[in-house]
């Protein structure tokens, strides 16, 4: 699990270095999934960087497509890119835009960008991934501001009906969203119990928590129900100012003062991590 | 080059063709599903049901979902079509039809029944007027409105066949047929259905195609040639045909099951525009207003889209040419 820990810190190092010298980025929803998106590619899925479309591989989705930073990092690290390349994005003519787009980035397997169609596009890709007898998994993530949108509650509904087993939802539960926090705006409540009540095999775990999101994947995929992991994440993870701060959705200029200050300190840890 | 029928014989419903054909088509290419949003048995949805069971997805009442679940479908190999009520295949679902189907590049063929006043008494809220002015501007959608049931299977083949995302108009009216069996039709052609010198009608879809097929033999009573153009291609737009027509001609009037604000007369006028081709011009359909409950007969006339309306319309832009 070292090894999912160390790529994990070295998203947050590579989505703080792009997004800090962009000058723009949402760091706080970036941060708080990079510990699910290390294990999905450091140890559940299956993919091949030199060929992105190989039909053998497991799919995921970032339906709260504004956390693209994050996954790039994954990407660019584990291989689909060269690493300089993160340092392009959002500049005019980027393969790397703000929102997730499988036009344009090798690894990327759906466009998002208007929240809650993407984990709708991902149940219809389990789908039809069932109807034709493939076993490759298909793993979307959302946010817990996304879930307000009813589309996601449409996905809620069919998946379990249908009994699509191929299909795993992660929500990156950080309890924010742009305007402030979830649950002065509109709460989610006991979603584990709701994912269950709807059909699904449902758990909650630390979403900061390596082993236990690995665990969680493994009991999901021995279920024959689509499981829907509810993890418990911090929005802004790794910057401790960003964690206490209300206002981390996005960063802008001034915003990321301090970042250097956190970034020598990600870069020690990881550097400690390979003693 | 299409094939005229020499009788215009009652045509089966066109969401009955769309049917067969997607059924025909499924018997060969396991790829095809027919997803649906519960109002599939308005367009014999059961038929495909009961012959490919597991490639019949009733997702239940969530257009938002038809449309983002088929995109997902697509992007792993499946051709699905996905079928509601125009007003929910548009209005509805326009963001996932933008997004996770336009823009992300996906697979999908939209089947839109029951368009403007063709679901009659189903009301205002059933009338799809805008639909066309919803779709016609997002980049790299497809728009067909097939006019008679040979047009629609050509349509269902075409739209299989060929990668990208349809937005196919299915009216559930009975009709006539216009086209013989064996008709070759294209993409972005449009085609020319009556000769005449005086005037162009430019109809969209069977109910105002057979309005100015009627128009026509009215205004050849008075002496009054009209030209006939079944649209067929609302986009890609068939720039030549109308630019020629209008140019031969002198004057247009086009005819629409729609709302005369962004669809077929939009499109038109906006190709005589960038085509520097003034030409005087009228647009018959539905006016700036709701649609509101009655048969689609009772509708035309409240509407204004009757035979008559288009040949006054013509009598004026014909008028229009000579001043």
């Amino acid at each position: 699990m070292s090894n999912l820990k160390k790529l994990a810190l070295d998203i947050r190092i590579e989505t703080l270095e792009m997004l800090s010298k962009h000058g723009f980025g949402h760091v706080g929803g970036s941060l708080s999934i990079a510990d699910a998106i290390a294990v999905l590619y450091g140890k559940q899925m299956k993919y091949d960087p030199k060929n992105p479309k190989w039909d053998g591989r497991d799919y995921l989705v970032l339906s709260k497509g504004h956390c693209g930073p994050a996954l790039y990092s994954a990407l660019a690290i584990e291989g689909f890119f060269p690493r300089e390349e993160l340092l392009t994005i959002n500049q005019l003519g980027t393969r790397l835009p703000s929102h997730a787009d499988k036009n344009l980035t090798p690894g990327i397997d759906m466009t998002t960008g208007s929240l809650g169609q993407g984990v709708s596009c991902a149940l219809g890709m389990a789908l039809g991934l069932q109807l034709q007898g493939k076993p490759n998994m298909v793993y979307a993530i959302i946010g817990d501001g996304e879930a307000q949108e009813g589309q996601v509650w449409e996905t809620m509904m069919i998946a379990p009906n249908k009994k699509v087993k191929n299909f795993i939802v992660l929500l990156d539960n950080n309890e924010q969203q742009l305007d402030g926090f979830t649950d002065t705006i509109s709460g989610l409540g006991d979603v584990r119990k709701k994912a269950e009540d709807f059909g699904w095999f449902a758990l909650s775990v630390d979403g900061h928590d390596v082993e236990a999101i690995d665990a969680a994947i493994e009991r999901c995929k021995a279920s024959d129900q689509p499981g829907f992991i509810d993890l418990r994440t911090v929005k802004g993870k790794g910057w401790p100012a960003k964690e206490a701060a209300l206002n981390n959705h996005a960063c802008r200029g001034v915003a990321f003062d301090g970042v250097e200050d956190v970034l020598a300190d990600m870069r020690k840890q990881f550097a400690a991590m390979n003693d | 080059m299409v094939n005229l029928v020499k009788e215009r014989l009652e045509d089966i419903e066109l969401t009955k063709a769309y049917s067969q054909q997607l059924i025909e088509l499924a018997e060969h290419n396991p790829k095809i599903v027919d997803v649906e949003a519960d109002v599939g048995n308005c367009i014999y949805g059961g038929d495909f049901c009961c012959r490919f069971p597991e490639r019949y997805i009733d997702l239940g009442i969530c257009e938002q979902s038809l449309s983002s679940v088929s995109a997902g479908m697509s992007a792993v190999g499946m051709i699905p079509f996905c079928h509601t009520f125009a007003v929910f295949a548009s209005r509805r679902m326009c963001d996932q039809n933008y997004i996770s189907c336009a823009y992300a590049k996906n697979n999908v063929k939209i089947v839109a029944s029951a368009p403007g006043i063709s679901s009659g008494e189903n009301g205002g809220t059933h009338h799809a007027n805008e639909d066309i002015a919803l779709v016609r501007p997002i980049t790299d959608i497809t728009i067909l409105e097939p006019a008679d049931s040979v047009a629609m299977r050509w349509a269902v083949k075409n739209a299989a066949e060929h990668f990208g995302v349809y937005y196919i108009r299915a009216e559930r009216l009975k009709s006539n047929r216009v086209y013989e069996d064996e008709s070759g039709f294209a993409l972005g052609k449009a085609n020319i259905i009556r000769d005449g010198s005086d005037v162009t009608l430019i109809a969209e879809g069977s109910l105002m195609l057979n309005e100015c097929l009627l128009a026509a033999d009215y205004l050849a009573k008075n002496g009054v040639g009209a030209r006939v153009v079944d649209i067929f291609t609302i986009k890609p737009i068939d720039v030549e045909t109308i630019v020629r027509c209008a140019k031969e001609t002198g004057a247009v009037v086009t005819a629409e099951n729609h709302s005369i604000t962004g669809g077929l007369g939009s499109a038109v006028a906006e190709v005589l525009c960038d085509s520097f081709c003034a030409v005087p011009m009228r647009r018959i359909g539905v006016p700036n207003r709701f649609g509101e409950v009655g048969q689609p007969d009772e509708l035309k006339k409240v509407m204004h889209m009757t035979y008559l309306d288009i040949a006054e319309a013509a009598m004026t832009v014909i008028q229009g040419k000579n001043n």
